[in-house]
């Protein structure tokens, strides 16, 4: 057992927290949110030229990482700092497509020239993986995706549908004929759309696609997660900052034993989460992933859910403005409860898996 | 002890639900039950129909155009208005100020202010908190310095709600600033024309700007305005906040909130079945119910005891705390209930842009979650409440 990160990957912690301190402010998030785009196009080259992509892919497919570490890494950061650049859209679609040997597209994602988003929930469907409505027939699709993330910034679409031989993996460039976006914010401060699509061309790549759709889902959960928890350690920072400096009967908040007891709750449970991510992202690839990832975004749910309520309520009517960073925060770490299966999603297959 | 209603209050439940079925506009209970925004009009236009029915002060006395009623009509009326969809009253003007001026203004403050709270003349908001002063209330900095038959008001106040409407504002200021924090604090009317007077709003974490601040610069007040003795408003704000917390069990609100949610959760689609039929989430459903329902019981208990002459208290801490933690457990799990959909934020200003995105119900969900930790934030925060219990009910 070691707990410590590796040099390589220490380095791109420090790297990675350095930079985006440094882009990121809230009066900047702020800014970008209420944006059109959404995000920070400059932001995201130098991320890419940071090596923040390729740590999320193996050497085989272009990149140096690839590990669950490597992504947790990477997304606690991003989380830590409120960023809103499509990580999570080359995490999926570019893992999908380098397993499905698109090297060359993968490059260009790596690079953060080339944006795909994988568009698989459909109305209706909770947190279905498989689609339910959507079909390619004779290589066209019809159908209605729901919150594609980043969907207008997208060059190219991976669609889920069900074809002749099942679930099956498309690929659809934007401006498609029959392809049509409603976009949206979505109360994380991320930017979405539903996806229209009406007998569109599309470039079949795999058929069967499920049990690979559901392994990089598993990463995308871990890297969720990991985000959660960088949102949960800032909330945390914030608060304590608070209650040292706010002043009420004479002396700071936080030299009530009531708020700090409750502070010190969040710490042990802020731990437990690390723990859970860290059980999560070792696991990644074992037989044991699925089980782990459960577990741990029930307990993700649950601690996240705390930390934003209490950090809210710790700071006051201050906590409630949209001018003051926590916000986001605290909206970002309980909208990943809507992500990927919420709290009770995961304790009821966490129960399943157990009892086989 | 008897639970039933005598028939004389099944008479009156009948009364009030003809009177609904009548007389409440279509639109505005079809904005409420899809939790829409009310614009001021909408709020005026309720207030006028119940006014003209002598329904819209049901906890004044007759005397000052009050219905009168008892604990238990007040709680039917609020079960009825709130199974109609119906807005809920503004509470500045009449649950908080008119008691306070019936109790402590002189005549002629009662009979100028007070029907103008009747018939919508006069929006009141509250001055209370302020950037310093929150928890700590009576920290408040806010000065007024007598000159002549005015008081100079400088300083600014905070989560002013719906200020933006108001065209008064009952404040609390510092008159002795030499005293005590609790003893130089006066209760003043301000007319929110006069000059020198600012409202800013102040945009919440789910993107509305329900609250403001409001500055004062060198504000002429007459002093007809103080209400009571001057460095005696503490005491008139410690009244006003009792008052205000025997409806802050908000159990219409729960009510109206559980309806919502057990809609949402026969709609909604999960796995095969519905998930209402979860069992995860229907024990989820189930708990908050049970709780809702003991706390219905204590909110009448409590408040009966006042009615017999015993003022609501220590006790109605409890109703805050419990009231307002069961309403956040509802719009929780409601936006649980919603799975991926709670996701999209449409602003409420493009009227029709979510079409085609998400059901209607869940349009204001993940909003009324977020601006709902509000809850237990204002009119004394749960840990002030939680204080007040420990000391002044349990003697510790």
């Amino acid at each position: 057992m070691n707990f410590t990160l590796t040099e390589d990957r220490q380095m791109m912690q420090d790297s990675l927290r350095r930079f985006l301190t440094d882009r990121y402010s809230a009066e900047r998030r702020g800014a970008l949110i209420a944006a059109e785009a959404g995000f920070d196009r400059d932001i995201w080259r130098d991320l890419a030229d940071l090596g923040a992509v390729a740590a999320l892919f193996g050497e085989d497919q272009g990149g140096f990482g690839g590990a669950g570490f490597d992504i947790a890494l990477v997304f606690e950061e991003l989380g830590r700092a409120g960023a809103l650049e499509p990580m999570m859209e080359a995490l999926i679609a570019g893992g999908l497509l380098a397993e499905m040997g698109h090297g060359d597209l993968v490059a260009r994602i790596i690079a953060g020239e080339l944006i795909v988003t994988l568009a698989y929930l459909e109305p209706d469907g909770r947190y279905d993986l498989s689609p339910r409505t959507t079909r390619l027939t004779e290589d066209r699709l019809s159908g209605h995706k729901s919150l594609v993330g980043h969907a207008e910034a997208a060059d190219l679409f991976l669609v889920t549908a069900l074809g002749p031989e099942g679930v099956t993996l498309a690929l659809v460039p934007r401006g498609a004929d029959g392809l049509s976006l409603t976009a949206y914010p979505t109360a994380d401060g991320m930017r979405a759309a539903e996806l229209r699509l009406d007998a569109t061309p599309a470039n079949t790549l795999l058929t069967g696609a499920l049990p690979l759709l559901e392994r990089h889902i598993a990463r995308a959960t871990l890297a969720c997660m990991a985000d959660t928890l960088g949102a949960m350690e800032t909330a945390m920072a914030l608060t304590i900052t608070h209650l040292k400096t706010r002043q009420q009967f004479g002396r700071p908040l936080g030299k009530f034993q009531v708020l700090q007891h409750r502070m010190a709750d969040l710490a042990i449970e802020l731990e437990q989460a690390r723990s859970a991510v860290i059980n999560a992202a070792g696991q990644l690839g074992t037989n044991q992933e699925a089980r782990h990832i459960s577990a741990a975004k029930n307990l993700m749910g649950r601690t996240a859910r705390l930390m934003a309520e209490e950090a809210i309520q710790l700071h006051g009517g201050i906590g409630m403005t949209a001018e003051y960073a926590l916000a986001h925060f605290a909206k970002r770490m309980v909208m990943a409860d809507h992500k990927f299966g919420d709290e009770d999603h995961h304790l009821a297959r966490f129960i399943a898996l157990s009892a086989t | 002890m008897d639970l039933t209603y005598t028939a004389e209050e099944t008479a009156f439940r009948e009364e009030v639900r003809a009177f609904l079925a009548e007389h409440l506009p279509r639109d505005l209970s079809e904005k409420v039950r899809l939790g829409r925004p009310l614009s001021k009009q909408d709020h005026e236009a309720w207030h006028s129909i119940l006014n003209g029915r002598g329904w819209l002060a049901g906890n004044w006395p007759k005397a000052f155009g009050g219905a009168e009623w008892t604990a238990t009509e007040r709680h039917i009326f609020e079960e009825e208005t709130t199974r109609a969809h119906a807005p809920r009253i503004v509470p500045f003007g009449l649950t908080m100020l008119g008691p306070v001026l019936q109790h402590f203004g002189t005549k002629a403050q009662q009979e100028h202010f007070l029907p103008r709270i009747l018939n919508g003349e006069h929006w009141w908001c509250q001055g209370y908190s302020e950037p310093g002063a929150g928890s700590d209330l009576a920290s408040l900095k806010t000065r007024a310095v007598r000159d002549g038959d005015d008081y100079v008001v400088t300083g600014q106040k905070t989560w002013t709600t719906l200020g933006q409407y108001a065209n008064w504002i009952f404040c609390l200021v510092r008159t002795d600033p030499t005293a005590k924090a609790q003893e130089g604090i006066s209760f003043l009317l301000i007319d929110m024309a006069s000059p020198g007077v600012t409202v800013r709003p102040i945009v919440l974490l789910d993107g509305g700007a329900e609250v403001n601040e409001v500055f004062f610069h060198d504000v002429r007040v007459p002093v007809a305005n103080l209400v009571g003795e001057e460095n005696k408003g503490w005491t008139y704000a410690k009244f006003l906040l009792t008052h205000e917390r025997t409806n802050i069990a908000g159990i219409g609100f729960s009510n109206a909130g559980l309806e919502t949610l057990k809609r949402i959760a026969h709609a909604e689609r999960d796995g095969a079945g519905r998930l209402i039929d979860n069992p995860l989430f229907a024990a989820r459903l189930a708990r908050v119910e049970i709780d809702l329902m003991a706390l219905s019981t204590t909110n009448l208990r409590i408040l009966s005891a006042a009615a017999r002459g015993q003022a609501p208290g220590a006790d109605s801490s409890m109703l805050k705390v419990k009231g307002t933690v069961i309403r956040q457990e509802i719009n929780d799990l409601t936006r649980r209930a919603l799975g991926p959909m709670a996701l999209p934020f449409v602003s409420e200003g493009l009227e029709g842009a979510n079409d085609g995105i998400a059901p209607d119900y869940a349009r204001p969900v993940t909003a009324q979650y977020f601006n709902n930790r509000k809850l237990s934030i204002f009119g004394g925060s749960n840990e002030v409440q939680r204080s007040i219990i420990a000391k002044q009910v349990l003697g510790l």
